[in-house]
């Protein structure tokens, strides 16, 4: 708020009185921009998630009715979230995939629970920009690889959910679950 | 538009010199607060605040921009959205309490502002556009103060909705009709709350646009001084920069200090608890009262507590509801014509022994009683108190002020600015206390001293 | 001169106006009228002053008692939910009061909370998570008002802020039931009527809250003893906290933000007191 300006008149202190002087102008207008600095700071921070939209809610999901090769729709943190039942036949194509050549290899048995290798969770959620894929639903396109397709920018996903033709980046997410017991998962 | 003497902003670098072909920005700053201003060098605090109510402006758009990122304008939810702000957004309760804090700063800053005006006659020519544009800005102002405080939708809000809607619906004829057309209702409701937050988000940067009329206006005749007199000579001036920048910049502080120990320390302290209560509409609270800056006028709306009738014949001319409302707009309403009500040449009130009683022992008082009874509950000694004060306040002004400047003596003015500083006359520092210490005196002030510039070289 | 001329008719207009038909009635009302009319409930009306030696949190440098918010925690869980919500604060909130994430999760499954039968769709219940709010004891203000006597039980997340001095009011309101003095109200015949309760602290001292405290009522997990006022004061610190959680936090950023200005305007001062020097004032 002082000056800024240190221009000429006439010399009429001593050089040390005028250091001095200048300093107390130059460290009050540098505090003056450290206050204003810090004051942004909440006014950043305000638009970070809340802490109600932080804290980690669960779903809990019943996989018992779902028949081999359907797959439900079930919402966790306000996204989409498929869980598949896969049919014997896509197991065994799965896994013949294993080895293929990927952009994001990954196995079955990494993405999916030990003794549940049939129950396929992922999220609903294409890793290219967002959209929620095709296939979880009857009669939808599963894409060139029997999986999931995203119809914005055609991203093919196999039974696995794993990137195999488009521009999407990486498989589609598994997120942290466990079996609560042998027929429900808990998400989260 | 200025003075022979202001500096002309040189632009020193390249860029600097075609910014200022294409777009003079740097210039206009320079000659509205920067050394290309001169300002009397005789001001006094109180000349303060119209830099901080500046201030103030921006510190609520700020925050109240950032506070709409979270809110929701429905009656369902907008309780529960403050209080997830005050809860679960990160600072959400600095933010919050800034805002709410911020609006009764504001109004003390303002009212500060106002009296300045009032007592050093800022108002007269040729400074009644500033006036003018200044009670324009003062009415906004109550407008989006009222409209924010709905928003919360706590009990008082609702039922301060209620109730200020509710005196337009003393005019005759289309007042009801009014009453509910203003909340798209019959009651406050979700169309009321999201009007109020419309126009509450709009109505601030309408007064910006105000401001910087009442700036540039300020700045055609050039800021007045506690003595009154006009500016005649070079060395009644400083630059605005450095000079009222860095007392800015310290009155700046000291407001911060106070304002930051309220948000802090005591953020409800200037809140009414039953807003802390979610809006009922099947329930009033016991005693309903405006924030506490609307409290004078709540008070003057009140005081009228008969009917205007013809005695002995029961007919009513006009309601004591319709003669309150009447009364309270017109309160402020009378400001714009204050500058035609007050003839007197002299305008500092040092100088205007008759002026300066009446202000000190009449206005003010009246005000603190008409505040004080604003927000007492409605019964006696209150409300005959509120009468009186009432009575006093527009006597003062429609009746007082016109008589005193007409047979008022004035005390002889100092010739300049100058010579005031200079020693000849001591004015009176009553209100704030001026910077200038009057048993100082003060070397006309060198030649090169006017540029902005008393620092010494290196 | 018209203007001005105008202004003193005007100005005179509104002060007769206000003078000879409100204020003059009003004064002859007021000396000569009926004394206005007041409830003798007030008679009975006392001031309270809160717990004897105040709360942890009191004052610019307090603090929560974190044991303290867990016994008054443990209060309105035993005794105030009966009746109130607190629907503004989530279990997630409990970190705060010093429990652990297992603890919360624990305490929160513990806790019935209104959910949708994930089949079926139908209402239904299921056990609280940590993102869950307090559950309403009642569906409803209708139902709430059904059974209470249609007095609606308010809830208590912000009940601390909705009164003057809340902190103080909610300790004082639980400890002033009573009896109102037999002879006094003898006196002006004041009688506290059904289904209402004395209460020399409530604002018309008849509440529709019966006495909801009594000494032991509940047995407090760290050995406190549980008086009527020990429980009394744990509730109403607790209930401070569910209306403001960022109290202290608030606080202690307010001294460092002061501190932080202090300097800062000191040193404005200096700067303004610099630049303002160059005028050389002279003494005579």
């Amino acid at each position: 708020m002082a000056t800024d300006t240190a221009a000429t008149t006439e010399v009429s202190a001593a050089d040390e009185g005028v250091r001095r002087r200048d300093w107390i102008h130059i460290a009050a207008l540098g505090t003056a921009g450290v206050g204003g600095a810090s004051v942004l700071f909440p006014l950043i921070s305000q638009m970070a998630p809340s802490a109600d939209v932080l804290a980690a809610s669960t779903t809990e999901v019943d996989v018992s009715a779902i028949q081999p090769g359907q797959s439900i729709k079930a919402t966790f943190r306000k996204q989409p979230l498929f869980v598949k039942r896969l049919t014997a036949e896509e197991i065994a194509a799965a896994k013949k995939d294993d080895g293929a050549d990927m952009r994001d290899p990954a196995k079955l048995a990494d993405r999916t629970k030990a003794g549940h290798e049939d129950v396929l969770v992922t999220m609903g959620v294409c890793t290219h920009l967002g959209c929620v894929p095709l296939g979880a639903a009857e009669g939808e396109n599963k894409g060139e690889f029997g999986g999931y397709f995203c119809p914005c920018h055609g991203s093919h996903y196999d039974v696995a959910g794993r990137i195999r033709k488009g521009p999407a980046p990486l498989n589609l997410k598994v997120p942290e679950y466990e079996f609560t017991s042998d027929t429900v998962i808990r998400v989260g | 538009m200025s003075f022979a003497w202001a500096k002309q902003y040189e632009p020193q670098s390249a860029f600097t010199k075609w910014l200022d072909e294409k777009l003079p920005l740097p210039r206009l700053v320079y000659n509205a607060v920067g050394a290309g201003y001169p300002v009397p060098r005789n001001l006094n605090y109180m000349w303060n605040f119209g830099v901080l109510a500046g201030f103030c402006l921006m510190l609520q758009i700020v925050t109240g921009v950032v506070l709409a990122m979270h809110y929701a304008a429905n009656g369902l939810v907008a309780f529960a959205t403050v209080e997830h702000i005050m809860r679960d957004v990160n600072y959400g309760w600095m933010l919050r309490y800034a805002h709410a804090n911020g609006a009764s700063f504001f109004f003390i800053v303002i009212y500060l502002h106002i009296f300045r005006g009032l007592f050093y006659s800022s108002y007269k020519a040729p400074r009644e556009m500033i006036w003018l544009l200044g009670v324009v800005i003062f009415l906004l102002m109550m407008a989006t103060a009222f409209m924010g405080y709905v928003l919360p939708w706590g009990q008082m809000s609702f039922w301060g909705a209620q109730v200020i809607t509710g005196l337009f619906s003393a005019i005759p004829l289309v007042g009801e009709p009014l009453q509910i057309w203003l909340l798209g209702g019959f009651a406050p409701d979700n169309a009321a709350l999201n009007r109020f937050f419309s126009l509450h988000f709009l109505l601030p940067f309408v007064i910006a646009g105000v401001v910087i009329l009442h700036i540039w206006a300020l700045h055609i005749p050039g800021s007045s001084n506690p003595t009154g007199v006009e500016v005649k000579q070079e060395s009644d001036t400083v630059p605005f920069h450095p000079y009222y920048t860095s007392k800015d910049g310290f009155g700046l502080g000291v407001f911060l200090i106070l304002f930051t120990a309220m948000v802090f320390f005591l953020p409800n302290a200037l809140g009414h608890p039953d807003n802390y209560i979610e809006a009922n509409p099947l329930s009033t609270p016991a005693h309903i009262v405006p924030e506490w800056y609307f409290w004078p006028f709540y008070a003057i709306l009140r005081a009228f507590t008969g009917d205007l009738t013809i005695p002995f014949t029961g007919i009513t001319l006009i309601p004591a509801k319709l003669l309150g409302v009447i009364a309270m707009f017109g309160s402020i309403l009378l400001w714009f014509v204050l500058p035609w009500l007050d003839k007197s040449p002299v305008r500092s009130g040092h100088y205007r022994p008759l002026f300066r009683k009446f202000f000190w022992f009449g206005l003010i008082p009246a005000m603190a009683v008409l505040f004080y009874c604003g927000g007492a509950p409605a019964e006696e000694p209150f409300v005959v108190l509120s009468q009186i004060a009432t009575a006093y306040y527009f006597l003062h002004f429609l009746v007082i002020l016109p008589i005193i400047s007409q047979i008022e003596v004035p005390k002889p003015l100092p010739f300049s600015i100058t010579e005031a500083v200079l020693g000849g006359t001591k004015p009176g520092s009553t209100s704030g206390g001026g910077t200038i210490d009057p048993g100082s005196v003060v070397e006309g002030l060198p030649g090169t001293a006017t540029d902005g510039s008393l620092q010494p070289a290196e | 001169m018209t203007i001005r001329l105008g202004g003193i008719i005007v100005g005179l207009a509104i002060t007769a106006v206000l003078v000879l038909w409100s204020l003059l009635p009003g004064v002859y009302n007021y000396a000569f009228g009926p004394a206005p009319e007041k409830q003798p409930s007030y008679a009975f009306y006392e001031h309270g002053h809160g717990p004897e030696g105040g709360f942890a949190f009191d004052g610019a440098f307090g603090k929560w008692d974190v044991a303290e918010l867990q016994r008054g925690y443990q209060v309105y869980k035993e005794v105030c939910k009966a009746c109130h919500s607190l629907k503004f604060v989530a279990f997630r909130d409990l970190a705060q009061l010093g429990y652990t994430e297992a603890e919360i999760d624990a305490e929160a499954a513990s806790w019935t909370v209104p959910g949708i039968d994930p089949a079926t769709g139908e209402a239904t219940t299921r056990p609280g998570e940590p993102t869950d709010y307090f559950p309403s004891p009642f569906p409803n203000a209708i139902a709430a008002a059904a059974a209470n006597n249609n007095a609606i039980p308010p809830d208590l997340s912000l009940m601390a802020k909705a009164r003057h001095d809340g902190s103080n009011y909610i300790y004082d309101l639980l400890m002033g039931y009573g009896e109102a003095d037999p002879a006094k109200a003898a006196k002006v015949g004041f009688e506290t009527p059904d289904g209402l309760y004395f209460n020399k602290h409530f604002p018309n001292v008849n509440i529709a809250m019966p006495p909801p405290l009594s000494d032991d009522q509940v047995t407090y997990a760290d050995g406190t003893k549980a008086t009527t006022a020990q429980m009394s004061k744990d509730v109403a610190a607790f209930l401070t906290w569910t209306a403001e959680p960022t109290l202290v936090e608030r606080r202690q950023t307010g001294w460092f933000v002061l501190g932080f200005l202090l300097f800062a305007t000191t040193l404005a001062f200096l700067s303004y007191k610099q630049i303002w020097a160059g005028l050389k004032p002279k003494k005579k």
